[in-house]
């Protein structure tokens, strides 16, 4: 056990892990996010809290995480290095912690030219990478990236990111078990809707024994209406859906209720992939029906450990 | 090459608005090459700048002429006379020679007259692409001669992030993906395990982040003590 965490104690359980997502407002009353995160708090093991997602203004990640742990839920808070360099990051992990959070997701964050305020300096001090290994090395060598000694050990559960769906294919894999020496324990990949191109990566990373030594999350998002579909494929930077389910939600009377059963179907099909240790839901704007889709995949009730 | 262009004509006149005697002052290297403050670019200006001004019944008058290079102190001293003669100097010069300008004389009154862009290269004619950023540590044999800390748009050393995709940037089509064309140029010399090695972060203290910078060559500098 590296930091204790409910979500690291489900993975090591060997359960079929299930994390949700919940996205701070673009504005300080945060009633709402605390209302989804009671709505599906039976249905995940922990919740992913984002970080100023798709470079738009919100709470941030660490405020919203500190509420959660107040009401007794975990957060795995999401941090970039788009906006923080590593003088800000490394104090931010610290008070996060201080503050009783115990998982963190690294990645790199989507370009500031995608959000409401393009004409913003966009940081990049470190990479995602970096900052996987300088958090690991902060934890298990007691060090900061700078060299200087921490007064006291820090203890959390890192993960990142992985996106099966970007370019160069076979590199991706690559990608992931540099990600893995540079300390993630837990990946949560991009939201599938191409589950063949999925599978081959997945082979790929079963070949190199890399879901052995990560817990491989693979990443779900209920297709809400066509037009949702439509704006993910061709707007949202990563994310790839085949036309022949924009076509399958297209024909379908009821649209929604199409969504949730791609995306219950998807999930059942992620449970019998080797190598596949759990599905993070990312039900943006439509939290809701994540208890539903939890327990349509046979996946409630969650272990209590 | 240091790239630029010029400055909407608006902006230009704007600038130049209050004054009588505007010299229009080209800069005939980089920016000449770039086709953006040379010769030929100072005399249009110049000529699109009175025709606004004669429409905006503003008088005075706009002289034209160029100078080999505005960076250098020696090149403004061979007309330095002249130039003392205007109310405002309108440089087409990159911000280096302006800057260079009001140095060497601190009486003049200098506007830019360009935007300075990037340092880069014509990567066809009519397209001025940035290759440099001028970071102060190259690590250019690390990555095939592709810059990843310029021409990835997360100056990403351990590439390329999720948002490749078909070798394009996830800002756009029209930028390629950094780290795939090194990824690629890896690949052809059978290197692609260079990868596999995570790149420390940064030192950007060389780079513009460690304040202004300064280069001292003690061995070419004139002993000015004696």
């Amino acid at each position: 056990m590296i930091a204790g965490s409910n979500l690291e104690k489900v993975i090591n359980s060997g359960n079929f892990v299930v994390t949700g997502e919940l996205g701070p407002p673009k504005s300080s009353d945060i009633t709402q996010l605390k209302h989804h995160a009671e709505e599906m708090k039976d249905h995940v093991d922990a919740y992913n809290i984002t970080d100023n997602q798709t470079a738009i203004v919100r709470t941030s990640s660490i405020a919203c995480g500190a509420t959660l742990v107040q009401m007794g839920l975990e957060p795995i808070i999401q941090i970039t290095v788009r906006d923080r360099n590593r003088i800000c990051i490394q104090s931010d992990v610290l008070g996060a912690h201080a503050l009783g959070m115990k998982n963190i997701l690294c990645l790199a964050g989507d370009h500031q030219n995608f959000g409401n305020e393009g004409g913003s300096k966009g940081v990049y001090d470190i990479d995602s990478m970096q900052l996987l290994k300088g958090l690991k090395d902060m934890r298990d060598e007691n060090r900061f990236m700078g060299g200087d000694e921490l007064e006291a050990p820090i203890e959390y559960y890192l993960g990142a990111v992985e996106n099966p769906f970007a370019d160069p294919f076979e590199y991706r894999v690559d990608r992931l078990e540099k990600k893995i020496e540079a300390g993630a324990k837990f990946i949560q990949t991009q939201c599938i809707f191409d589950l063949e191109r999925f599978e081959r990566w997945m082979e790929l990373v079963r070949a190199r024994g890399l879901h052995e030594r990560a817990a491989i999350m693979g990443g779900v998002t209920p297709i809400k209406s066509l037009g949702a579909a439509k704006y993910m494929k061709n707007f949202v930077s990563g994310i790839t859906i085949p036309d022949h389910l924009i076509e399958r939600i297209k024909g379908a009377e009821k649209k929604k209720v199409e969504g949730l059963n791609v995306c219950v179907e998807t999930i059942q099909r992620l449970q019998e992939i080797e190598g596949v240790a759990g599905v993070h839901i990312m039900a943006i704007a439509w939290e809701e029906v994540v208890p539903e889709i939890v327990e349509r995949s046979g996946l409630y009730p969650r272990p209590s450990l | 090459m240091i790239i630029a262009e010029r400055k909407p004509l608006e902006e230009i006149a704007a600038m130049a608005a209050p004054y009588e005697r505007i010299c229009v002052l080209g800069c005939n290297t980089c920016v000449g090459v770039c086709m953006a403050g040379g010769e030929k670019e100072a005399e249009e200006t110049a000529a699109l700048l009175r025709i606004h001004r004669k429409k905006e019944s503003q008088g005075g008058k706009v002289e034209v002429f160029s100078l080999e290079r505005q960076c250098e102190y020696e090149f403004i001293d061979e007309v330095l006379e002249k130039l003392k003669g205007y109310d405002v100097i309108i440089s087409l010069a990159c911000g280096v020679g302006v800057q260079t300008m009001i140095e060497h004389i601190p009486s003049l009154r200098v506007v830019p007259g360009l935007n300075t862009t990037s340092m880069g290269y014509p990567t066809e004619q009519g397209v001025w692409t940035e290759r440099c950023l001028g970071c102060g540590d190259c690590v250019l044999h690390k990555t095939m001669g592709i810059c990843p800390v310029t021409r990835c748009a997360k100056s990403i050393l351990n590439g390329p992030c999720g948002g490749s995709a078909d070798g394009k940037c996830e800002l756009g089509d029209e930028i390629e993906c950094a780290w795939q064309l090194i990824h690629d140029r890896l690949s052809s010399f059978g290197r692609l395990d260079d990868l596999k090695e995570i790149q420390p972060p940064k030192d950007w203290s060389s780079s513009h982040h460690g304040g202004p910078r300064t280069t001292v060559r003690e061995d070419v500098r004139i002993d000015r003590g004696e």
